[in-house]
């Protein structure tokens, strides 16, 4: 691993978006605009707003970047420069932490200003620090990279990656406890829950939103984040194959 | 110079898409010279080349690049390789393009500049490589290539789809490329462009059909064009078969 190459994959990365205004606009100004559709779609029923507001703004960049991910990815492959920069003196980690640096600070700016608006102009109250929903947020984003990352190995065409989206995204969503708290769902599907990644980042970022604190239990869905996005990394590494058939 | 070959394959056979595609084949190309891979599309060339610079999955046999195993990690910097398809970043300009790689490599910045010298891409630098014609596009994934300096250049149909004045000029830059003690592996399938090779691998259905000069390859079948000598060749084989 070197710290030059790392550097040019994330300076590569953020240069390639930087061609791409559409796409900035689109990561910087969607979520934004989704919490305030939401809060004026519970117009008449502003707590809902606020208890699904909070971890909404942590979770928009696990969404956003799990879909960013595993189309860059599938392009570096299918275009051959994934071929290219394996046969070149690069650790595969040198690629996938140049990526991770490049889309946390993506991730931060779209936190930042889901925040500001979420938090300033929509009325949006937490429990806790805004800062921690932050903190989560970009960690939200890493874990959604990792495993847009692993799953962009079973793509062979945008068409297929794209709808990994709901595939494997949506599912999570559901059971996760954003919309149902989880223990009302029928027994099967909230063990079903506990195999979910999702689940941790949403009940830690619903700690923090509510109960103002990660608290013991906050932390424990923190450190299963961490774990399963270094492993879905490990396992993206895995499909990084220097040879291929 | 080191001494021994430059390539050298013995038994070589590999399997593509659930088919044999190389049939056990064996060669060996020399040092600082440029060597033609010629033979029809569909032949093979491909595959051998990947192996070559090992990022093919191989049946069995063995192939060695500047005296390592192909694709060992000491041969990453040695080996430079560019494919049939330009593998750049279309929405990186040429320069972006260069100097990410140029880093990657651990390469001079200087060998940016000197790079779109030698393959022509001044007046394109800055513009985004998505927008470029086939042929510049294939030229910036050459320039990748010659970034490092490698001792190892296996290049896959660089030449397609070039105009003819375009064409005479990459074949000068790989002749100056020889001449400073770079060994080339050049693939086509048109075979005039074997003219320009000081050795010839000769290449048809997975098999290889003759390692010529060109010269020799003219005494042997008493042809001229060298269109021909591969034609009496093939028909040689079918006799001697």
């Amino acid at each position: 691993m070197s710290i030059r190459v790392t550097g040019a994959v994330a300076h590569r990365v953020l240069l390639q978006l930087r061609r791409d205004p559409r796409t900035i606009a689109l990561l910087l100004v969607v979520p934004p605009v989704l919490l305030t559709l939401l809060k004026y779609a519970f117009d008449a029923n502003p707590a809902a707003f606020q208890s699904i507001g909070g971890p909404l703004v942590g979770l928009f960049p696990f969404i956003t970047m799990f879909l960013v991910t595993s189309i860059t990815m599938l392009r570096e492959r299918t275009t051959g420069t994934l071929e290219r920069l394996m046969s070149m003196p690069l650790a595969k980690l040198d690629l996938l932490i140049g990526y991770g640096i490049a889309f946390a600070l993506v991730a931060t700016a779209q936190a930042v200003i889901a925040s500001l608006v979420a938090f300033g102009l929509l009325d949006l109250d937490v429990a806790g620090s805004t800062l921690a929903v932050g903190a989560l947020a970009v960690g939200n984003a890493l874990l959604g990279m990792a495993l847009g990352l692993f799953v962009s190995a079973f793509a062979q065409t945008e068409f297929q990656a794209v709808q990994f989206m709901p595939a494997f995204v949506f599912p999570q969503l559901l059971l996760c406890g954003l919309f149902v708290p989880r223990d009302e769902m029928a027994p099967l599907l909230e063990a079903v829950s506990y195999a979910l990644p999702l689940t941790y980042a949403f009940d830690a970022l619903q700690r923090v939103t509510v109960d103002g604190s990660l608290g013991p239990t906050g932390w424990v869905d923190v450190t299963v984040t961490v774990v399963v996005t270094l492993m879905a990394l490990a396992l993206g590494a895995a499909t990084l194959r220097r040879r291929t058939p | 110079m080191e001494p021994g070959p430059a390539i050298s394959a013995g038994d070589l056979t590999v399997n593509r898409g659930g088919h044999e595609v190389l049939h056990g084949i064996g060669f060996e190309v020399p040092r600082g010279q440029i060597t033609g891979l010629l033979g029809p599309s569909g032949c093979g060339k491909t595959t051998l080349m990947r192996a070559i610079v090992g990022v093919q999955v191989v049946e069995s046999g063995r192939v060695e690049a500047l005296g390592e195993p192909a694709g060992s990690e000491a041969l990453r910097h040695r080996v430079g390789y560019v494919t049939q398809a330009p593998s750049v970043y279309g929405d990186l300009s040429v320069r972006e393009n260069l100097a990410f790689f140029a880093r990657v490599l651990g390469a001079r910045m200087e060998r940016v500049e000197e790079t779109i010298e030698a393959v022509s891409l001044g007046e394109h630098v800055d513009q985004v490589v998505g927008s470029l014609s086939g042929g510049q596009r294939s030229r910036v994934s050459l320039g990748t290539a010659l970034l490092g300096e490698p001792d190892l250049l296996v290049l896959d149909e660089p030449t397609v789809g070039l105009d003819p004045v375009l064409r005479q000029e990459l074949w000068a830059t790989f002749g100056k490329l020889a001449e400073g003690g770079t060994t080339l592996l050049v693939s086509s399938h048109v075979m005039d462009e074997a003219e320009h090779c000081d050795a010839l691998l000769l290449m048809r259905d997975g098999r290889l059909l003759a390692t010529e000069t060109p010269a020799g390859l003219r005494e042997r079948t008493g042809c001229q064009g060298l269109e021909d000598a591969f034609l009496a060749l093939i028909e040689e084989e079918g006799r001697g078969a």
